[in-house]
């Protein structure tokens, strides 16, 4: 057993090694990328050289083998911290403020610029917001179709804190685990889409 | 005064156009209705007569043949891969691999590596106006206007028989698949499907030839109405890794070129028309 196991670590390290056709080598990749980001500052680095979720993510064209997708959500979901309470549920109205705004962490951005979840760039939520992107579903109604269950509310508290915890190389940010959004936040757009007064549900 | 009543008919047209944006917003009928009335925005705005963009190719010109750097001599006997001074058809072969320099080259690139080895002129102050603003004009993004100009119906040609033009043509392809930033994007997240939008944006499909692509490269350089300024690829890349929360990426560097090398593998065979104009 402990030989297979061995075997099987061993053969998960090695891609970087073995190019496929046509692929650039990693260190002409490193090349390129440094002079990408030449005079990017030492706060940048974890942008520029994602982890390794992120790198099998980008390798494999968001398809990962369905032993990768184990262990990438595996990975994942053990980043994930709770509210110490328990608690998940904010106020939905500063939720809809997160989810309406897209600022903060540009590089035109300053440090203490407001960070939104910027949920609408890609969803529909409320009804009555007609600017919604589609790149993600729709989540028109989440909590009313989820009949407002605690359990579903705590399982989407998880979805935004880190996404990858659910579905590995989903297209989504890990709002919580990059500490883009507070818990707060987090807890705020958990309430948007369950209580049953926000707009997302009406 | 030509100058001036086309700048006129621009902003008559942008206060026309913040109008119908205003009427199709929140609370006004359905999304297809909001989505013509920016298809008609666009068509309003698509006017060559009333494009400031064409400010730019006239200054572009003049600055091809104006005497600069410590030679004191213009640029026109810079080689932009059709031979030297050539630059009908110039752009639609362009990222490109240049013996001279033994690397491949898109025309920004290409153009400081002329200013420097022709004129022995002082690029830094160039670079540092590479994206105009209401304090300065860009002589990037007049010269790219004026030279992009002169490819004016023809197609894109990638070119990929070189070693280094095929090396930049793969990295470009891993570049836009490549996730990092804050928010785990690559260029592959908005630009990966067809038919998806940003908010109300719709977003061109770079994942595969084709129309999107054609239709995207074939109008950059573009007029930004919005920015009252022509704006290069090199911008359009700068703001799309600001929007992934990506650090700066750096002007005139080998990635930006490979991605552009991507972008106009995709829009192989795409019609070029440009300086177009946009929001």
């Amino acid at each position: 057993m402990k030989k297979i196991l061995i075997a099987a670590f061993v053969v998960a390290a090695t891609p970087v090694l073995a190019q496929q056709a046509g692929k650039p080598s990693a260190a002409v990749m490193d090349a390129y990328v440094k002079g990408l980001w030449s005079k990017a500052g030492p706060e940048w680095d974890s942008s520029i050289n994602p982890d390794e979720t992120m790198r099998l993510c980008s390798q494999t064209r968001n398809a990962p083998s369905a032993a990768d997708f184990e262990k990438i959500v595996a990975r994942e979901k053990a980043t994930i911290v709770f509210p110490a309470d328990g608690n998940v549920m904010g106020d939905w109205k500063k939720g809809e403020t997160v989810a309406q705004r897209g600022t903060g962490g540009q590089f035109t951005d300053k440090p203490d610029t407001y960070r939104g979840g910027n949920c609408y760039a890609c969803h529909q939520l409320a009804a009555k917001e007609v600017s919604y992107g589609t790149l993600g579903p729709s989540l028109q109604g989440y909590g009313k179709a989820r009949k407002f269950s605690k359990d579903e509310a705590k399982a989407t508290f998880a979805k935004i804190f880190n996404p990858q915890s659910v579905l590995a190389c989903s297209q989504m940010p890990r709002f919580g685990h990059s500490k883009f959004l507070t818990e707060q936040q987090i807890k705020d757009v958990v309430a948007y889409l369950f209580d049953p007064e926000s707009p997302v549900n009406k | 005064m030509r100058q001036t009543r086309r700048r006129m008919t621009v902003f008559a047209v942008a206060a026309a156009v913040s109008a119908v944006v205003m009427v199709a917003g929140p609370g006004f009928a359905q999304q297809d209705d909001a989505e013509k009335e920016i298809e008609r925005y666009r068509a309003m705005i698509n006017d060559p007569m009333a494009n400031p963009g064409y400010l730019s190719v006239d200054r572009g010109e003049a600055l091809w043949s104006q005497k600069r750097g410590a030679k004191n001599v213009s640029l026109e006997t810079c080689d932009l891969g059709e031979g030297p001074g050539k630059i009908d058809g110039a752009f639609a072969k362009l990222p490109r691999y240049f013996k001279d320099a033994d690397k491949v080259m898109d025309l920004e690139q290409r153009l400081l590596h002329c200013m420097k080895s022709i004129q022995e002129l002082d690029t830094a102050d160039v670079v540092k106006r590479r994206f105009g603003n209401p304090s300065f004009t860009s002589d990037m993004q007049d010269l790219v206007a004026f030279i992009a100009n002169k490819s004016n119906g023809m197609k894109y040609q990638p070119q990929t028989s070189h070693p280094k033009e095929q090396e930049m043509l793969a990295v470009g392809t891993e570049l836009f698949y490549r996730r990092g930033g804050s928010q785990d994007f690559a260029c592959s997240t908005c630009h990966g499907e067809s038919g998806k939008r940003i908010r109300l944006q719709g977003l061109p499909d770079f994942s595969k030839p084709g129309k999107d692509a054609k239709e995207t490269m074939g109008s950059w350089p573009t007029y930004r109405v919005s920015q009252s300024q022509t704006r290069t690829m090199q911008h359009r890349l700068w703001d799309c890794y600001r929007q992934m929360r990506h650090p700066i990426p750096e002007y005139g560097s080998d990635g930006i070129t490979a991605l552009t090398a991507y972008m106009v593998k995709m829009a192989e065979g795409g019609e070029i028309q440009v300086p177009s104009i946009k929001r």
